[in-house]
Order: structure tokens, then C-alpha cells, then sequence
């Protein structure tokens, strides 16, 4: 619980243009099927959790 | 000497059940059974050891055997050390931790109980000294005291629980009101609402407000459900993993977890029983705050 750091590591979306490549890799997706499928894909690879940032976008953070 | 030998038997005696009948293996399953049983009997029985054999020695005017009993004594210390370290170890594999505080806690339970045995042993053999039936007496009665006030305080002394309704506004996930956090996955949504449970704990006054507000009171809480109750958790979930999160507004506090069985009649009657630890006592109301 102590020491809590958030790191976002991947980051998924719809809208390429809301996104400026900082660190985390970026998947372009279509639809919000394809980024809800690629966001789970993530996160059990990546042993992360996924946040909603808006209905476009998630990111996956490593906590 | 062998004046000596039944009140010493006698405090050996009753140290040691004072010992037993502090050593409980409930259902948080520490100490393992039956090795860390064995461990801490004996240890029980040397202290029971140390505490009788002090009062002849005293009455013999041995001051070197004292001096040495009352170094004995000081070796417990190094019981709490030992379970430390040994929860600590344990706790790194925990999937919901328990956490220092807690872990903090337990160990200095064990230390004390450790000087409890010992005192029990020496008052004992005291009076067995005097008397073969005054000692009985005095064994008994310290026993029941052993028994009847070694707990400290639990859960439902300090808060009321009540059920808090788990909803989800877009992705970000509520207790009743209080804000947890925000869950990007579809899937993990439907997870979350068709079995987490939401808690609602409400301190009863300004003391139980500001020791609930401590993390390791909360972390503890956690972990006594997710012991008793189970989780729906593995290692790599961490969307699903149990978290408490405060109004810092009015200190309740919201607990959101998924335990095996979805019932809150159960998790209500964990949560109440759960000990408040001694670290996350805090007295506000007794302070000077110049009001």
C-alpha cells in the first residue's frame, strides 16, 4: 500500500490524433470491440490494470 | 533446596498453561500447526522456567542466579525478532499482504505473552512458597486474569459496518458515494459487479475516525477477509485486487473486495472481529487542541 507508483505502459485508442508517442508504446485500434480485445490482451501479458481515460481511449498502468 | 521443588513445579506449571491457553491457531492459521506450536511451547516453558526459579533464588539471597535470570529474561526480546523477520518472509507471498503494522503487531503479541508466562511463574511460585493451596489459588486466579484480559479491542467497538452498493458511473467504480477507482475493461466491470462486495465502515466518534484512517488498520482488515473468506484473486490481477479507499471528508471508510462467496452477512461478522492494532490507536479527543 506504502509507496505506490504508477507507470503507464501501454497506452490503446481509437483516436490517433489525441495521442503523442511519450514512453508507452500505442495501439491504433478501429472499434471499441478491437479495444476492449487489445486492452485485456495487455493487461494479462503485462500482469497490469486497464484505465478508462475517455471512450476512445484506455491505458494500461503497471502499479 | 528441595524445599523449593514443588512451588517451583507448581509455577512451571501454571506458567506453562498460561502459555497453552494463549497459544490459539484460529483461522488466520499463524502459528502453523504443528511447528510453530512446538516453538513457541517451548519457548512458553523456559519462560515459565526462568519466572519460578526467581523467587527462591531471591528468598536464598542468591544474587548471581538473579542477576543471571534477569538477563535470561531480556533474551525474549529476541522472540519478537523472530516472528518479524519470519512474517515478513511469509507476507511477501501473501496475495492480500498483511502488512507491517499488522505484522508489527502480532510480534509484539508474542513478546508479551512471553513476560505474561513469566510473571504468571513468579507470582505463582511466591505463593506456593507460603503455602501449597494459596499457591493453587494464585495460579488460578492469574490464569483467569491471563485469559479474560489478554484481547484487545476489535472492529465493532470503535465502527458501525453497514453494506455499501458496488456501481460503476462510465468506468469509474463507487461504494455508495466514495469514489475507488476507475476500471478501463468491459470484462473487469462485469466481474466486479456481478461479485465484489462493498463495505461501508462508519468510526463512531473522532478516535476511531483517525484510527481507521491508518493504512495498516486497513490493509489488516483486508487481509482478515481475504484469510477467512477467500478471494477471487491470483497473482497478476491487480484490477481485482481489494483496496479501501477513505472520505476524507467524514472518515468513513469504503472497502471494495471480491471475496469467494458473495454475502455481505458474512464479511460483516469477519469484519467485526477484526483487532484494532495497537499502532493504529490514536487518542485525538483526550489531546490539548485549545478547544
Amino acid at each position: 500500500m506504502e509507496n505506490q507508483h504508477a507507470e503507464i505502459v501501454a497506452v490503446v485508442t481509437m483516436k490517433r490524433e489525441n495521442v503523442v508517442a511519450g514512453g508507452a508504446t500505442i495501439f491504433i485500434v478501429k472499434d471499441p470491440q478491437e479495444l476492449q480485445i487489445t486492452a485485456l490482451t495487455l493487461e494479462k501479458v503485462l500482469d497490469a490494470t486497464s484505465h478508462e481515460i475517455d471512450a476512445d481511449t484506455l491505458i494500461v498502468v503497471a502499479h | 533446596m528441595s524445599d523449593y521443588l514443588l512451588p517451583v513445579v507448581m509455577g512451571v506449571v501454571f506458567g506453562f498453561s498460561a502459555r497453552l491457553l494463549l497459544l490459539r491457531t484460529d483461522f488466520r492459521q499463524y502459528p502453523t500447526y504443528p511447528t510453530g506450536q512446538i516453538i513457541h511451547l517451548s519457548f512458553g516453558f523456559i519462560a515459565a522456567f526462568i519466572g519460578a526459579v526467581a523467587t527462591p533464588a531471591v528468598l536464598e539471597s542468591d544474587w548471581t542466579a538473579v542477576t543471571f535470570l534477569g538477563l535470561a529474561a531480556t533474551q525474549f526480546r529476541e522472540v519478537r525478532k523472530m516472528e518479524r523477520e519470519s512474517l515478513q518472509n511469509i507476507d511477501a507471498f501473501e496475495l492480500v499482504k498483511r502488512g507491517i503494522p499488522f505484522i508489527e503487531g502480532m510480534a509484539q503479541a508474542f513478546e508479551s505473552r512471553n513476560y505474561l508466562v513469566m510473571f504468571t511463574a513468579l507470582i505463582t511460585t511466591l505463593c506456593a512458597v507460603y503455602s501449597f493451596w494459596l499457591g493453587i489459588i494464585g495460579g488460578i486466579v492469574l490464569l483467569l486474569i491471563v485469559k479474560f484480559r489478554k484481547s484487545g479491542k476489535v472492529l465493532q467497538e470503535i465502527a458501525d459496518v453497514s453494506e455499501g452498493e458496488i456501481r460503476f458511473e462510465g468506468a469509474t467504480l463507487f461504494v455508495d458515494d466514495i469514489l475507488i477507482k476507475n476500471v478501463g475493461l468491459a470484462d473487469t466491470r462485469k466481474i466486479i459487479t456481478d461479485k465484489a462486495v462493498g463495505v461501508i465502515v462508519t468510526p463512531r466518534n473522532q478516535n476511531g475516525i483517525v484510527t481507521l484512517s491508518y493504512l495498516g488498520q486497513r490493509q489488516a482488515m483486508l487481509h482478515h477477509i481475504a484469510t477467512v473468506l477467500g478471494s477471487y484473486l491470483d497473482s497478476g490481477e491487480p484490477a481485482l485486487v481489494p483496496m479501501t479507499k477513505r472520505d476524507m471528508a467524514d472518515g468513513r471508510i469504503a472497502l471494495f473486495m471480491l471475496p469467494s462467496e458473495k454475502d455481505f452477512h458474512q464479511v460483516r461478522a469477519v469484519l467485526e472481529q477484526v483487532p484494532i492494532l495497537d499502532s493504529a490507536i490514536r487518542m485525538p479527543k483526550e489531546a490539548h487542541k485549545g478547544k
